[in-house]
């Protein structure tokens, strides 16, 4: 594992950042800022006549590495250590996983927890405890 | 203008992700490795991500759902759910052992996308089959019966 470092200011700054776009999808569409529900919504069965701000918004998230290199002329760093086996397996369970919860860190995490909402709060502590019980095995079972 | 300003409200997300370190898998798997603290490897920033982007939306939210509607849609799309059905846990569960076996969730790994990396794209597709594979099985009648449909505007 690579050790990396404490960031409490620019992670909080970051956080106020998707704050901000969670409060400004809201202003704008509507709608909650749940980057599972987006992403799952690209494909059909097609319930609403939404996908073009979709793919905008999916367009934008992608952009933004591309932004921040033309901007700042490199990229953060980004370490990612799942050989392609795990990486695939980790990509299903994930993708159905927030299907199957109506929604992930975004949608749960951020916007439901501003919401207060029971559901979300449930599911965040459920995602939280799976997520640091999957590293404790991976990690400290050896 | 619509598209243009969603583009942008993207953009912005996928800056806090890359600003905060979220976009950073090793960061996030770090985090979630509590067992790390005795040896000083764990890395509490992601609870200030978490801080910071949960004060902004609450502020936020409390002024924007005062409006009358959304500035390019017909009325808000607000959750009403309040039920603790089994899905709202299996669903977590599924989702938080594959965030902890890659350190990706949905957002910061379509923002990998960006970082042009092949593993990112590998676990996206994997990640978006996935998806396609959990609405399909909630679209069968037999699963339509034992469990209760998920709400469309859920998220």
């Amino acid at each position: 594992m690579i050790v990396t470092p404490f960031t409490p200011m620019t992670s909080l700054l970051g956080g106020a950042l998707i704050g901000l776009s969670a409060v400004l999808l809201m202003w704008a569409t509507g709608r909650i800022a749940g980057v599972s529900g987006i992403a799952a919504r690209l494909f059909p069965p097609y319930e609403d006549r939404e996908l073009a701000g979709r793919l905008a918004f999916v367009a934008g998230l992608i952009a933004a590495p591309l932004l921040v290199r033309l901007v700042t002329g490199s990229l953060p760093a980004q370490t990612i250590a799942a050989p392609t086996p795990v990486l695939i397996v980790a990509g299903l369970l994930t993708g159905f996983g927030a299907v199957w919860g109506s929604g992930c860190t975004s949608g749960h995490g951020v916007c439901g927890l501003s919401r207060l909402s029971v559901r979300s709060l449930v599911a965040t502590i459920t995602f939280m405890a799976a997520g640091v019980a999957t590293v404790f095995v991976m990690r400290h079972w050896s | 203008m619509a598209i243009l300003i969603q583009f942008a409200i993207g953009l912005i997300f996928g800056l806090g992700l890359i600003v905060s370190g979220m976009s950073n898998p090793a960061k996030v798997l770090n985090f979630l490795d509590v067992g790390g603290i005795p040896a000083g490897t764990w890395d509490a920033s992601l609870a200030f991500v978490m801080a910071g982007a949960v004060a902004v939306t609450f502020i936020g939210f409390r002024r924007v759902l005062k409006l009358a509607r959304p500035s390019f849609a017909e009325r808000f799309y607000v959750p009403t759910r309040t039920d603790i059905d089994p899905k709202i846990i299996v669903g977590p569960a599924i989702f938080g052992i594959g965030w902890g076996l890659a350190g990706f969730c949905p957002g910061p790994a379509l923002t990998a996308l960006g970082f042009g990396s092949t593993s990112a794209f590998i676990f996206v597709a994997a990640m978006c089959a996935g998806m396609v594979l959990a609405r399909f099985i909630a679209q069968l009648p037999s699963s339509t019966c034992i469990v209760t449909p998920a709400d469309p505007l859920e998220t």
